[in-house]
């Protein structure tokens, strides 16, 4: 976008106008690009431009170390690169690392670092640095890494380059986070000896990415700019990012439609919009480079609740929610039903052969009937109170369509509102609810995402989005802990096979939808997405081309 | 006029005193702590890493402790840390305050001129189709909700027409300096201000009327009348004004919200204020920084009850302070 003087030409000549006023400035122009762009190529790629992007809402910080909110890994996956990144597939592909072995027993993982990166400040990056950030930041206070490197005893850096960490059990796990943010790295020389969490670093970042940051405008904007030293050559192609905070969801589609924002992702408009805006040619709607999260929305039921303590009655319930229903209708499409705790993009873990609980009104009713809970005079058979995750009006209209479903089969549903904060403390810390709806982001590997809904170990410490139901089932517990030590990635899944049909069984909790996030961009651009960790990933092979396509 | 200024400024300490009070303990009602905001938008958290934040932000000490802690800072003009933003409150309200000041002057000081020019010709034409008019347009600038409005204008200004800017204070793309920059941040200014301004020219315009009608009924004016002083005459000298008065009282409140900024609109036009750091703050049980804000609007608002006071005198000499 350049000065206000294009305002007068509207539409696709005014981002025409802009297209060729950011050749002008750009310091170099690329013709044909080798590689997946091919096809593409036939439109010419320009080197440079700002890219400006939606954050919302304004992030805490911008170091993925003890943060793992949304804005703070939108914009920190362009800054950190990780060891690795994930492709549609979710395996690891090469990035600080350049290969990696497993030894066969588990218990060693070696990674071979990329010679020559610096760090944005100059300075080398090596092995220390990735031995100090796993010391003192995946293994200590990192939110969501601590489980999963307990058994690193030991790392050992021979040489400037290679890593090796040494466990006392295998955590195969590890291999599914070793992304910018699920992992990141940070400079030893600014950090070593400091308070991390107080590090003035934390605000400033400073990585090895594509990106450098610049300038962090609080209410407004964060600006990065350009990584002339990145590693990989002819990258990143854009001269600079802005991450705009726009709070407002009106404000959001509005700046998208005119032009003045290029890329939106993370659901920045609401549905209805966003089918609006995916009609424009100027425009393009996808859901793609969210795979490495897996969001999945479910209903957690409180097993202490006098009635919900029934599995005949969770079951109940289960059978009276029509999920294709759910989807089509109050998430416009934007997601499926879910079959089990393990998300189907989970391709690997994902038991698509479990038994399931199918819409039926019939079913529903005659298992509450069976649990003694007879219909009164008005026809209702107990009362309960909802409480959904304050994330916006999507959620509170699956409250409001759970409460529809359960009408009919004589429940009679109070929906409650409140802000995150007393969300969080009324489900996982009093738990002083009857059932609530969230999600959570599966990831990878079961063991990161899936299994905290599940294992008692964390009961009673008020940990957020850890088993709200109140489940407890030795053998649910025993597999998780197995599985999260075995060597043997075939065992694994049979174990979480067998976890999957224990809990869906039970069903302390009940899978509701697998959710597509999706991303707006401007139809002008190429290499958005790229990646399926690509949302919490860098934009560095994205750039403007020189017309729109159609769509 | 000293010792009344004397007698107020003790008055300000033992309100501003209560205001801490009630801020501290009333905010602290609000289920949830900051750490588990954080945790929760984090997606994940371990039993430990809470218990680090809770460390960090002095959460584990007891309630009294806080608030001594709170007061001790108060006393010696320091507004506490925001943990969760990493930076002092005083710093963070700095930030924001010329934005704040910028919107709602601008939004103000057009409410203040159009308004009362509409009141004003409303009630010299009292009862006459510019009266009906007015008094029909400041009821639906009064009744429109204002965030509505707001998107109203972006998308005919700014979708349809592409006159003005979506929202933000500046053209952060375009790397403006010097008179650009102003001119920049002007535009982007009109839709805010305009969208502000007409809910409080709404409130001047039925004010102004109600104030000059009033004062048209009184003795005063008729003996003027009697004696034959023009129309245009009374208005102005008369009657503009002793109506004033109560437009003052307004301008004093509405100067006291300056500092809570308004949430919608800053909202609305990404416009960077205090409004929404203060909005932001609540929801993130950020509360240091929310009793900042509060504080300082406290003060703000102390401060401007007192300077009304003293406009009442300048406006009326009749009124004493005592």
């Amino acid at each position: 976008m350049m000065g206000r003087d294009w305002r007068v030409a509207g539409g696709v000549r005014r981002r025409l106008v802009v297209a060729a006023a950011t050749m002008m400035t750009a310091a170099v122009v690329v013709g044909v690009i080798p590689g997946p762009m091919a096809s593409a190529a036939a439109q010419e790629a320009r080197q440079g431009g700002t890219l400006s992007i939606i954050l919302q809402p304004e992030p805490v910080t911008l170091t993925p170390s003890t943060n793992m909110a949304q804005p703070t890994q939108v914009v920190a996956g362009n800054i950190f690169d990780g060891l690795v990144t994930y492709d549609f597939e979710l395996k690891p592909k090469p990035a600080l690392a350049e290969r990696w072995e497993v030894a066969p027993d588990g218990l060693t993982i070696t990674f071979h670092l990329r010679s020559g990166v610096k760090w944005h400040d100059g300075q080398p990056f090596s092995a220390a640095d990735v031995k100090w950030s796993l010391e003192n930041v995946w293994k200590t206070i990192h939110p969501r890494n601590k489980s999963l490197f307990e058994n690193v005893t030991q790392v050992d850096t021979p040489d400037e380059a290679t890593v090796i960490l040494r466990l006392s059990k295998p955590s195969l796990p590890i291999l599914s986070v070793l992304n910018g943010v699920g992992a990141p790295i940070l400079p030893k020389h600014l950090y070593e000896g400091t308070d991390v969490l107080n590090n003035p670093y934390n605000n400033k970042p400073v990585g090895t990415g594509p990106f450098v940051f610049k300038e962090w405008k609080r209410g407004e904007y964060v600006e990065l700019t350009r990584n002339p030293d990145y590693w990989e050559a002819g990258k990143p192609h854009l001269d600079r990012l802005l991450f705009r905070m726009i709070p407002d969801a009106a404000a959001r589609a509005a700046a998208i439609e005119k032009g003045e924002i290029q890329y939106a992702p993370y659901n920045p408009v609401p549905f209805r919009d966003a089918e609006r805006l995916a009609k424009l040619p100027r425009l393009k709607v996808d859901t793609r480079g969210y795979e490495w999260l897996s969001p999945l929305l479910y209903l957690d039921f409180n097993v202490e609740n006098q009635y919900l303590k029934d599995v005949r009655v969770r079951r109940a319930i289960a059978h009276a929610i029509d999920r294709a229903a759910l989807a089509k209708i109050v998430w416009f499409g934007y997601a499926k039903p879910a079959i089990s705790p393990v998300p189907s993009s989970l391709v690997t873990f994902h038991n698509a052969k479990l038994p399931q609980y199918p819409f039926d009104v019939k079913k529903a009713e005659a298992l509450l009937d069976e649990a003694g809970l007879k219909r009164d005079a008005n026809g209702v058979r107990f009362t309960l109170t909802h409480d959904f995750l304050p994330y916006g009006d999507d959620y509170r209209r699956t409250g409001e369509f759970l409460k529809q479903a359960l009408k009919r089969v004589g429940i009679e549903v109070t929906i409650r509102s409140q802000d995150s904060a007393a969300f969080i403390k009324r489900v996982y810390v009093d738990r002083d609810f009857d059932s609530a709806i969230s999600y959570n982001n599966a990831f990878p590997d079961p063991q990161i995402g899936v299994v905290r809904a599940f294992w008692s170990g964390w009961l009673g410490t008020g940990t957020p989005w850890t088993n709200g139901s109140g489940y407890r089932n030795p053998k649910a517990d025993a597999l998780i802990q197995a599985a999260g030590v075995e060597g043997d990635p075939a065992k694994r899944v049979a174990q979480f096979n067998e976890f999957q049909d224990i809990v869906l069984g039970d069903v302390p909790s009940l899978p509701l939808l697998e959710l597509n996030f999706f991303s707006v961009y401007s139809a002008d651009l190429q290499g958005i997405v790229e990646q399926g960790d690509q949302v919490y990933s860098s934009l560095k092979n994205a750039r403007f081309v020189d017309a729109p396509k159609g769509n | 006029m000293l010792t009344y200024l004397r007698r107020s400024a003790a008055q300000v300490v033992f309100v501003l005193l209560g205001i801490a009070l009630i801020n501290f303990f009333l905010l602290h009602l609000a289920p949830g702590d900051a750490a588990q905001v954080l945790a929760g938008e984090s997606g994940a958290a371990t039993p430990e890493y809470m218990e680090a934040l809770r460390r960090q932000f002095g959460l584990d000490q007891p309630l009294y402790v806080q608030f001594l802690r709170y007061l001790g800072n108060l006393v010696t003009f320091d507004l506490g840390y925001s943990f969760r933003q990493s930076l002092p409150v005083s710093e963070l309200i700095l930030q924001r305050l010329p934005a704040t000041l910028l919107l709602m002057g601008t939004a103000i000081g057009f409410a203040l001129v159009a308004g009362c020019s509409l009141g004003f010709l409303a009630a010299r034409r009292a009862g006459k189709l510019t009266d009906t008019v007015i008094s029909i347009v400041a009821l639906l600038f009064y009744a429109t909700p204002v965030f509505w409005v707001g998107i109203m204008l972006i998308v005919v200004f700014s979708v349809m027409l592409d006159w003005l800017p979506v929202g933000g204070m500046t053209s952060v793309e375009a790397n403006l300096s010097g008179l650009a920059l102003v001119g920049d941040v002007a535009l982007h200014l009109v839709l805010p201000a305009v969208t502000l301004g007409l809910f409080y020219l709404a409130i001047y315009a039925r004010l102004m009327r109600a104030a000059m009608l009033e004062v048209y009924g009184q003795d005063f004016v008729r003996t003027a009348r009697a004696k034959g002083v023009r129309p245009r005459r009374i208005a102005w000298r008369h009657v503009l004004r002793n109506a004033l008065l109560p437009i003052v009282t307004t301008l004093g409140v509405q100067l006291g919200s300056i500092l809570g900024g308004a949430v919608l609109v800053e909202t609305v036009f990404s416009w960077p204020g205090l409004g929404r750091l203060a909005f932001a703050a609540l929801f993130q049980r950020d509360l240091n920084l929310l009793l900042g804000i509060l504080f300082c609007s406290s003060v703000v608002v102390v401060l401007v009850n007192i300077a009304v006071d003293l406009v009442y005198t300048l406006l009326d000499p009749r009124i004493e302070l005592n």
